[in-house]
C-alpha cells in the first residue's frame, strides 16, 4: 500500500476522468463545469507531482520509476496542457468542439504521457504510449463535420498504427534477446554483438521518431497539423513531444545506453535530416499551421542533437532545448489563436498583413516570438539553441554542430516571413479586439519569458541540471 | 569609483526605449513625449560617456571601469569594462545615437514612436559590442543589433526594403553562426570565454588558422569586405537616412573592433599566417570598389561603395600590425564614422526635400542652397582626404604602417585615394554646380537650424580632430603598444616553440 502514495497524481487523474465522465453524462450542457474542473484538476494534479521529492524510487517490480526527470516531466505536461487549455477556449467554443469529450480526453491522453514517462518498463511503456496515442487519434478527428479534420485523424491513425507495430515488434525483439522487459535488466543483458537487439533498438527508434516527428518519420505531422482543429494542433505541437522525448532519453539512456555505438549514428542522421527538412520545407508554407508543423520538426532536430552527444550535459541541454521550444510553441499558438474575426478564425499568413497597424501590442509578441523561435540573441530561443550546441561541441562533434547552425539561418528566413508580412505590408481588416482573458495570459506570459530569459539564464538551468541520468 | 558607469552607459538608452514603449494616450502627445525621452536619454548617455572618457586613465593599457556579475551560473559571468581601443568606440556609438534621433526625428513621417524605440534599442546593443568583456557576452549585442536593424530597414526603408532587409539579416547571420560555433570551441579549449583571462591564454596552433576563420566570416561580411560586401550597398540604399548613418558609422565598425580585438589578440599565430589574404581582399575591396563607385548614379549607393573601400584601409592598417598602422585604423574608424554618417545625412537632407537620390536629379544646388553646399564640400574633401580633417590622419597613418610592412600594397592603396578624390569630386560637382537641372529643385529650401546644428557639429569634429588629433592619441596610444607586444611575443613564442 505504500506504493500507492509514489503514483497518487496518476490515480487522482484516473479518478477525475471517470468522474468527469459521469458528470458530463448525467448533467446536460455541462460542458463549462467539466472543463473548468478539468483545469482545476491538472492544477490539483501539478501540485500532486510537485510535492513529490526528487530521490529516485522504483515501484511496482521496478517497473514504475519516480525520480527528477520524470517529476520535472510531468509538471511540463500537465502546466502547459493546462495552458493550452485555458488560450484554445475562444477557439473551441466558436469552432462547436466544446463538447464534454474535449477536455475528458485530452485529459487521458495526459494520463497515458504521464505513465510514458514514469515507465522503467516496456509493457508499462507501451500501455502508457497506447493510452496516449488513442486519445490524440480521437482529438484530430475531433470536427467531426469538418472534411479535413476527419482526414486528418484517419491519416494519424493509420501511420501511428504502423508506427506502433514497429515499436513494438522493436520491444518484443528486445524482450527475446535480452529476456527482461526491464530497462535495467535490458542494460545489463545488452552488447552490440547481440545483432537480434540492437535490430529491436532500431525498431523502437523508428517508433520514438514518429512520435517526435523527425524525419523520415515526419510525413503525417504538416497534414495533421493543418487539418485539425487548431486547438488540437496546438495540443499536439506541445504536449505529446514532452513525453516522445523524455522516453526518448529513458530509451536511450537506461537500457540501450551500452550500446551507444550503434544508434548514436542514428540519432545523428535524424538530428540533421530533421534540421535540414524543418528549415527547408517550411519556407514555401503559406498555411500558418502547416508551417509550425515545419518548424517543430526542424525543431525536433534540435533536441534531439543534444540527445546525440551521450552525455548528461547533452540531455539537460535536450530538456532546456524542450523547455524554451514549449514556451515559444504556446506564445506563437497564442498568437494564431488570435487572428480572428467575426468567429471565423484565419490561418493563411497573408492574413497576418500589416498586423503592426492594427494590433501593435499583438503583433510586437509575434515578433519576440518568431525572432525567438529563429534563434536570435538575446531572445530565449538563442540560448535553447546555445546549450545545445555547446554539448555538442564539448564532444567534438563539429559536423552537426556547423550544420545545425547554418539551418539556423536557412530557418531564419521563413521566420522573417512572416515578420515581413506584419510589420512591412499593407494592413488589412483588423482581427477582433477582444480576446479572453486565458488566451491574453499565456501570450503575455510566453513573450515576457522569452524576452527576459538572459537577464535570468539560471533560472532554468539550476533547476534542470539536476536532473542527471546515469 | 563604484558607480557602475559602464552599465549605467549601456542601459540607459533601454530605459528610455522602456519609457517609450509604456507611454499611452493620445496619438500627438505620446508623439511629442517620446521624442523628448529620446533626446534627453541620448543626450544624457552622451554626457555620460565624455564622463567616461574624462575620468578614463590612458596611461595604462590594462581593462578599467570593470563590472562583473554572476550570469550563467559558474561559467560565463556578465563582464563588462574598457581599454583604450573600445572608449573610442563608445563615444563614437553615443555621439552618432542623437545625431540619428534627431535626423529621424525630422525625416521619419511614420511610427516615429516605434523608430526611436528601435534606434534606442539598437545603441545598447552597440554599446553592449564594445564594452563586453566576454565572448558570449560580446556575441549576444553582436547579434541582437540584427533585430532592429531589420527592422529599420524593413518598415522605414525606401522601395526595395524588403530585399535589402533580407539580405541584410541573412548575410550577417549566416557570418555570425560560425562564429558562435568558434566561441564554443574556444570555451571548451581553453575553459573560459573570459577576455581578459583569453588575452593571457595561448591556444594551441592546431585551433588557431580554423577559430580565425570562423571569426573573420562573422567580420568580413560585417566590415564588409570584398566579395561579401554586396550586402551593404543595398541595405544604405534602402535604409531611412537614420539607419544608413547607424549602420556606416557604428556597425561596421563592429568588425574593425573585432578584428584588432579577437583576431589579433587571441590568434596572433594564425594572424600572421593569414596577413596576405586580408591584404589581398583589401586591395581589391579599395582599388574595385572604388571603380564601382565611379559608375553610380544613386548618392547613396556611391557612398555606400566608398564607405566599402574605406574599411579596406581599416583592415590593412590592422594587419600592418605596426603603431602607426593600428592607430591609423582606430582614428580612420572613428573618422568614417563621422564623415560617412554627414555624407548621408546630406543625402538625407535633399531626399527629405525632393524625393530622388539619383545623382543627375540634381544639379546646380548652389544657387539654390548656398549653405548645404558648403556644408557638402566640406564632407566631400573629408571624404577624400584633404589634409587638415579627420580623413586624412587615418589614411595617411595606415598608408605609413603599411608601407613599413610591403611597399607594393601601400602603392596599390594609395591609388584608392587617387579614385576617392576622383569619385567624390566628380559627385560633388553633378550635384552642387553645372546648371540646374529641373524647375522643380528651385524650390528647395536651405538647410534648417536643427539641420545646421546637427552639420555644425560634424563639421567641427572632423575638423578638430583633423588639426588636433592629439586627444584620440592620447587615448589609444598605450593600449595600442600593449597589443602590438602581446602580439609580437605570442609569435615569438610560437616560433620558438616550432623551432623546437
Amino acid at each position: 500500500m505504500q506504493t500507492i502514495v509514489y503514483i497518487l497524481p496518476e490515480l487522482f487523474l484516473s479518478v477525475t476522468i471517470m468522474t468527469l465522465l459521469m458528470i458530463g453524462v448525467f448533467i446536460k450542457n455541462s460542458f463549462k463545469m467539466v472543463n473548468l474542473l478539468t483545469l482545476l484538476s491538472l492544477i490539483f494534479a501539478i501540485v500532486l507531482v510537485l510535492n513529490q521529492t526528487g530521490e529516485i524510487v522504483k515501484i511496482f517490480n521496478e517497473s514504475y520509476i519516480i525520480d527528477s526527470l520524470a517529476i520535472f516531466m510531468k509538471v511540463l505536461t500537465l502546466l502547459f496542457c493546462l495552458f493550452v487549455l485555458l488560450s484554445s477556449k475562444d477557439y473551441i467554443k466558436f469552432n462547436g468542439i466544446d463538447k464534454i469529450e474535449y477536455p475528458i480526453i485530452i485529459l487521458a491522453s495526459t494520463l497515458g504521457m504521464i505513465i510514458m514517462i514514469s515507465s522503467y518498463d516496456l509493457i508499462i511503456f507501451y500501455l502508457g504510449l497506447e493510452l496516449q496515442s488513442l486519445s490524440l487519434y480521437i482529438l484530430a478527428s475531433f470536427k467531426r463535420e469538418d472534411e479535413r479534420s476527419t482526414e486528418a485523424g484517419l491519416k494519424y491513425f493509420i501511420l501511428s498504427a504502423l508506427a506502433s507495430g514497429l515499436l513494438l515488434y522493436g520491444c518484443s525483439l528486445i524482450y527475446g534477446f535480452t529476456g527482461s522487459t526491464n530497462f535495467q535488466i535490458i542494460s545489463t543483458n545488452l552488447s552490440a554483438e547481440n545483432t537480434g537487439a540492437v535490430f529491436g533498438i532500431v525498431f523502437i527508434i523508428v517508433g520514438i521518431a514518429f512520435k517526435v516527428s523527425a524525419v523520415p518519420f515526419h510525413m503525417w505531422t504538416p497534414d495533421v497539423y493543418e487539418g485539425s482543429p487548431t486547438s488540437v494542433t496546438s495540443f499536439f505541437a506541445l504536449i505529446p513531444k514532452i513525453a516522445a522525448i523524455t522516453v526518448f532519453i529513458r530509451f536511450m539512456y537506461v537500457p540501450f545506453i551500452n550500446v551507444i555505438s550503434q544508434w548514436q549514428i542514428i540519432i545523428i542522421f535524424l538530428s540533421i535530416a530533421s534540421m535540414i527538412l524543418g528549415a527547408v520545407a517550411a519556407i514555401g508554407q503559406n498555411n500558418i499551421k502547416r508551417l509550425m508543423a515545419y518548424s517543430s520538426i526542424g525543431h525536433m532536430g534540435y533536441a534531439l542533437a543534444g540527445l546525440a552527444t551521450g552525455t548528461n550535459e547533452g540531455i539537460q541541454s535536450t530538456i532546456i532545448y524542450l523547455t524554451i521550444y514549449l514556451v515559444m510553441n504556446l506564445g506563437a499558438f497564442s498568437c494564431i489563436f488570435m487572428m480572428k474575426r467575426e468567429n471565423i478564425f484565419y490561418e493563411n499568413i497573408n492574413d497576418l498583413s500589416g498586423l503592426s497597424k492594427n494590433h501593435p501590442m499583438l503583433a510586437f509578441s509575434f515578433l519576440i516570438i518568431l525572432f525567438s523561435l529563429a534563434g536570435i540573441p538575446p531572445l530565449a530561443g538563442f540560448f535553447a539553441k546555445f546549450y545545445i550546441f555547446m554539448a555538442v561541441i564539448e564532444n567534438k562533434m563539429y559536423t552537426l554542430a556547423i550544420i545545425g547552425l547554418v539551418t539556423t539561418v536557412v530557418s531564419a528566413f521563413y521566420y522573417l516571413r512572416i515578420i515581413k508580412i506584419i510589420y512591412f505590408d499593407k494592413p488589412k481588416k483588423a482581427f477582433a479586439e477582444s480576446y479572453d482573458w486565458g488566451l491574453k495570459t499565456s501570450l503575455i506570459l510566453s513573450s515576457v519569458l522569452i524576452l527576459i530569459y538572459f537577464a535570468y539564464p539560471t533560472m532554468l538551468t539550476n533547476v534542470v541540471s539536476s536532473i542527471i541520468i546515469y | 569609483m563604484n558607480f557602475p558607469i559602464l552599465s549605467a552607459i549601456i542601459f540607459i538608452p533601454l530605459i528610455g526605449a522602456l519609457f517609450i514603449f509604456i507611454t499611452r494616450g493620445e496619438q500627438k502627445n505620446v508623439e511629442k513625449n517620446s521624442k523628448y525621452v529620446a533626446i534627453f536619454s541620448s543626450l544624457a548617455n552622451l554626457f555620460l560617456s565624455l564622463l567616461l572618457w574624462y575620468s578614463f586613465d590612458n596611461t595604462t593599457s590594462n581593462f578599467q571601469f570593470i563590472e562583473e556579475k554572476d550570469w550563467m551560473a559558474g561559467y560565463i559571468n556578465f563582464q563588462l569594462g574598457i581599454d583604450g581601443i573600445s572608449i573610442l568606440f563608445v563615444l563614437l556609438t553615443t555621439f552618432i545615437a542623437p545625431v540619428c534621433i534627431f535626423s529621424g526625428i525630422r525625416s521619419i513621417k511614420f511610427k516615429i514612436k516605434e523608430f526611436l524605440i528601435a534606434i534606442l534599442v539598437m545603441e545598447t546593443l552597440m554599446l553592449g559590442v564594445f564594452c563586453s568583456l566576454d565572448l558570449v557576452i560580446f556575441y549576444l549585442f553582436f547579434e541582437g543589433g540584427l533585430i532592429p536593424m531589420f527592422l529599420i530597414i524593413g518598415i522605414w526603408g525606401g522601395p526595395k526594403r524588403v530585399y535589402s532587409a533580407f539580405k541584410f539579416f541573412l548575410f550577417t547571420l549566416l557570418g555570425s553562426v560560425l562564429m558562435l560555433v568558434a566561441i564554443i570551441s574556444i570555451y571548451w579549449i581553453t575553459g573560459t570565454t573570459d577576455i581578459i583571462k583569453l588575452l593571457d591564454t595561448r591556444i594551441t596552433q592546431e585551433y588557431q588558422y580554423l577559430l580565425w576563420l570562423a571569426f573573420f566570416s562573422s567580420f568580413a561580411v560585417k566590415l564588409p569586405m570584398w566579395p561579401v560586401h554586396t550586402w551593404l550597398p543595398d541595405a544604405h540604399v534602402e535604409a531611412p537616412t537614420a539607419g544608413s548613418v547607424v549602420l556606416a558609422a557604428i556597425l561596421l565598425k563592429m568588425a574593425g573592433y573585432g578584428f584588432m580585438r579577437f583576431s589579433l589578440g587571441l590568434f596572433p599565430l594564425a594572424s600572421d599566417y593569414f596577413t596576405p589574404l586580408i591584404f589581398a581582399l583589401s586591395i581589391i575591396a579599395i582599388i574595385y570598389t572604388s571603380l564601382v563607385a565611379l559608375m553610380q548614379d544613386d548618392m547613396k549607393k556611391l557612398i555606400a561603395y566608398s564607405s566599402v573601400a574605406h574599411m579596406g584601409f581599416v583592415t590593412l592598417g590592422i594587419f600592418s600590425i605596426t603603431q602607426q598602422g593600428l592607430e591609423g585604423s582606430i582614428i580612420q574608424m572613428i573618422s568614417h564614422g563621422l564623415i560617412s554618417s554627414a555624407l548621408f545625412l546630406c543625402v538625407g537632407v535633399v531626399y527629405d526635400r525632393y524625393q530622388s537620390r539619383m545623382i543627375s536629379s540634381y544639379g546646380g544646388l548652389v544657387n539654390i542652397m548656398p549653405k548645404y553646399a558648403f556644408v557638402f564640400m566640406i564632407f566631400t574633401l573629408a571624404a577624400l582626404g584633404l589634409p587638415g580633417t579627420s580623413g586624412f590622419v587615418g589614411e595617411f597613418l595606415v598608408l605609413v604602417g603599411v608601407f613599413q610592412k610591403n611597399v607594393l600594397v601601400a602603392v596599390l592603396a594609395s591609388l584608392g585615394v587617387i579614385l576617392a578624390a576622383a569619385y567624390m569630386l566628380w559627385l560633388y560637382r553633378r550635384v552642387i554646380f553645372g546648371r540646374i537641372a529641373s524647375s522643380e529643385i528651385k524650390d528647395m529650401k536651405d538647410l534648417d537650424k536643427t539641420e545646421i546644428y546637427i552639420f555644425a557639429s560634424l563639421v567641427f569634429l572632423i575638423l578638430f580632430f583633423g588639426v588636433y588629433p592629439e586627444p584620440l592619441f592620447n587615448t589609444i596610444d598605450v593600449s595600442v603598444s600593449n597589443l602590438i607586444n602581446n602580439y609580437q611575443t605570442d609569435l615569438n613564442f610560437y616560433v620558438v616553440q616550432k623551432n623546437n
